[in-house]
């Protein structure tokens, strides 16, 4: 039945194991366990980014063609669901036909990208969609009829999903089940089918061949596999789920704007999370999300204090500030592409792997 | 189609027989003056017409004076550095230091005195950012030659971290960076009105581009240069320090950023961090039109970036904010490689 359920794919790790039960517990259970706002917030962060980090890595790590658009299919999902929630009113008639116009588009886009870059050289790949993700994004905050601009678009969901709904009287653990509770359990069932279909996905001999490409692509192409007829469907199928996470965060914060989900910090972030967790494993984006969000949302504070001591030297209070965390992001990203490239998954994988060579 | 010589068919040929005449591909070099004369009929008054082509020829030059160490780069040492954008904030931003103290000479009424602040400015700029450029080869690239995955996520990060030390040294608010007297108007040519700024950004880049092609083309260092980008190794077997080349076509690719930011930064008079992220993007268009690698495809795509921007802005502004995108569509249908593909590339 496990097998089932992770395609075989295991962790291959006692405290990699640990650590993804650790955030799988305490994500099914976040209502429940922390309490406010905020906290929730952070667990439904959680959630999504594990799925957009999971189909980022599906390019990254798997098949091994650098993106920077996958912003830009995040925003579209987000968009497609909050333009047709804003123009038509709540209902889950305007959620399908937002997500599957969002879905259309998507996928239209990362095809003809894909075509046209994907056949020349990775590298081409990477600059034509930095070059779109930048043009898109100045067109989501220009045609402001449509997207609402800067400000972004605040929206209603259906009533089930609305914080004033309540499906039952009462409280559960001190928390009352109310819209919010629901949507964040639609969040975290949505993500984990997701997530469970993407570690289906790379475990199939499609994946296989995707990894293959990755090692050696004209060694793959020489087995009769066409590169890029692969290549293309792995950057297709990251578009689609990037979509759908994009659906569910636009769900999630009742609101898309472009500096939630076209900017180009977001695309860092994701950079970041899949750096770290370990590129070329699904769970590493488990991993890297998990520990990324709960450092942003907590260690920033931080940093603030940090700031705060230092504030008679001019110079350091400054490297401190809450606002030059990307600063040391950046530092520890590079460091880690030289010294930890298989980033905390694999780094833990190779200590049990070596483990259990030394006594077998 | 791909018209230049290939190397085989000249290493096919007797040895006695005179080298086949390289074929010069003219198709490409036709497509500003043909893109500006289309253009005329469409913006309907020749003033503007004239102002409109200054403007995109003027933009043209400083988007070309970023792009051109970038590609060159890319040739030589098949590095895309991401991070290039780094340099021309951090030389735009390095250009304060002496722009700021010196107000007094810039607002003096006097070219001389203008033109001396402004080029120790350039100075400044292009040396740090030399500099930089070599402690960046150094750091950062060096671990990561011939691995492309690597080196995309290790110049992003680059970038990142550059753009922060910014905000750092500098602040995070937008400076400002008024044009010396003398360079701010314009002259009237009959109804047109040219800027003096972009009469000057024009001047510059076309010094830049010719003293490269004649670097490239007339000295030794060019001729090693020009034989690296076709095949590093034979250059190396036959004794020459390839690594030294590198290191040098990267300082020299660095501080022409850097000189690129500042023109840049005088043109929009104010400055921000995001400079750096703007022009990586406008400098990748243009090279990937150009063909990665090939320095005059990018003084051709530079210019016709620049003018489809201005022609575009003022013939429909909506369409102005992707024109760049559609007309790398365009360029990439009919060559699918950019306008001037690089042998090996």
């Amino acid at each position: 039945m496990l097998t089932t359920l992770l395609s075989g794919d295991f962790p291959r790790s006692r405290a990699l194991s640990v650590l993804l039960l650790l955030v799988l517990v305490g994500l099914a259970l976040a209502p429940f366990l922390v309490h406010g706002a905020r906290a929730l917030n952070v667990a439904a962060t959680i959630c999504i980014f594990v799925v957009l980090v999971a189909s980022y890595d599906l390019q990254l790590g798997y098949t091994g063609i650098v993106s920077f658009a996958h912003t830009m299919f995040y925003g579209i999902g987000a968009y497609g669901v909050g333009i047709a929630l804003h123009a038509m009113g709540p209902g889950w008639g305007p959620v399908a036909l937002g997500t599957a116009a969002a879905l259309a588009i998507s996928l239209v886009l990362a095809l003809v990208i894909g075509l046209f870059s994907l056949r020349v050289r990775a590298i081409f790949y990477a600059m034509i969609t930095l070059a779109v993700a930048a043009a898109f994004a100045v067109l989501a905050s220009q045609l402001s009829d449509i997207t609402g601009g800067e400000d972004g678009r605040s929206f209603k969901v259906p009533e089930i999903l609305q914080p004033s709904f309540r499906l039952m009287d009462g409280e559960i653990l001190g928390r009352a089940i109310d819209g919010r509770v629901v949507t964040y359990y639609l969040v975290f069932a949505s993500a984990l089918a997701l997530f469970l279909l993407m570690l289906r996905i790379v475990n199939s001999p499609f994946g296989r061949v995707l990894q293959a490409i990755r090692e050696n692509d004209f060694r793959a192409e020489a087995l009769g596999y066409r590169t890029v007829v692969y290549r293309t469907l792995a950057n297709c199928l990251g578009a689609l789920v990037a979509t759908l996470a994009g659906v569910l965060m636009a769900l999630w914060l009742r609101y898309v704007g472009p500096k939630t989900t076209l900017s180009f910090e977001v695309m860092t972030d994701i950079l970041l999370m899949v750096v770290i967790g370990g590129m070329g494993t699904l769970y590493g984006a488990v991993v890297g999300s998990a520990l990324f969000i709960l450092a942003q949302n907590y260690l920033q504070a931080l940093m603030g204090q940090a700031s705060e001591a230092l504030s008679g030297v001019p110079f350091l209070s400054q490297l401190f500030h809450p606002d030059r965390w990307l600063l040391w992001l950046g530092v520890l990203f590079v460091l880690s592409v030289y010294f930890f490239p298989t980033g905390i998954v694999g780094k833990l994988r190779a200590g049990a792997l070596a483990r259990s060579q030394k006594s077998p | 189609m791909n018209t230049t010589t290939s190397p085989a068919a000249a290493a096919g040929a007797p040895v006695d027989a005179a080298l086949p005449k390289v074929r010069v591909d003219y198709l490409p070099l036709l497509l500003v003056p043909v893109m500006a004369l289309v253009m005329l009929p469409l913006v309907g008054s020749f003033p503007t017409w004239v102002t409109l082509t200054f403007a995109g020829l003027a933009m043209g030059m400083m988007i070309f004076i970023m792009a051109s160490g970038l590609t060159l780069i890319f040739g030589l040492m098949d590095v895309l550095n991401f991070g290039h954008g780094a340099f021309v904030s951090v030389g735009a931003f390095t250009a304060t230091f002496v722009l700021l103290p010196m107000k007094g000479w810039m607002e003096a009424d006097s070219a001389l005195m203008n033109l001396a602040v402004v080029g120790l400015a350039i100075l400044l700029a292009m040396l740090v950012t030399g500099l930089l450029g070599w402690a960046f080869e150094r750091i950062i690239i060096r671990p990561v030659y011939g691995l492309h995955l690597k080196q995309i996520l290790i110049t992003m990060g680059g970038m990142i971290v550059a753009e922060q030390l910014i905000h750092v040294i500098w602040g995070a608010e937008q400076i400002p960076l008024p044009l010396p007297e003398t360079f701010r108007g314009a002259f009237i040519l009959g109804d047109a009105a040219v800027e003096k700024y972009r009469l000057i950004a024009v001047a510059v880049g076309l010094t830049v581009f010719l003293t490269m092609f004649l670097v490239l083309n007339r000295t030794k260092v060019g001729l090693l240069i020009r034989a690296g980008v076709e095949n590093g190794e034979m250059v190396e077997a036959l004794g020459y320090r390839i690594r030294r080349l590198f290191v040098g076509v990267f300082m020299a690719g660095s501080a022409l950023a850097g000189l690129g930011g500042v023109m840049w930064g005088l043109y929009k008079e104010t400055l921000t961090a995001a400079i750096g992220g703007e022009t990586t993007v406008l400098v990748f268009i243009v090279i990937i039109i150009g063909g990665l690698g090939s320095v005059g495809g990018c003084f051709i795509g530079a210019l016709l970036v620049a003018l489809t921007a201005n022609y575009a802005g003022f013939l429909a502004p909506k369409v102005a904010l992707v024109s760049d995108i559609l007309l790398m569509v365009a360029v990439l249908l009919w060559r699918p490689r950019g306008l001037y593909p690089v042998a090996k590339r």
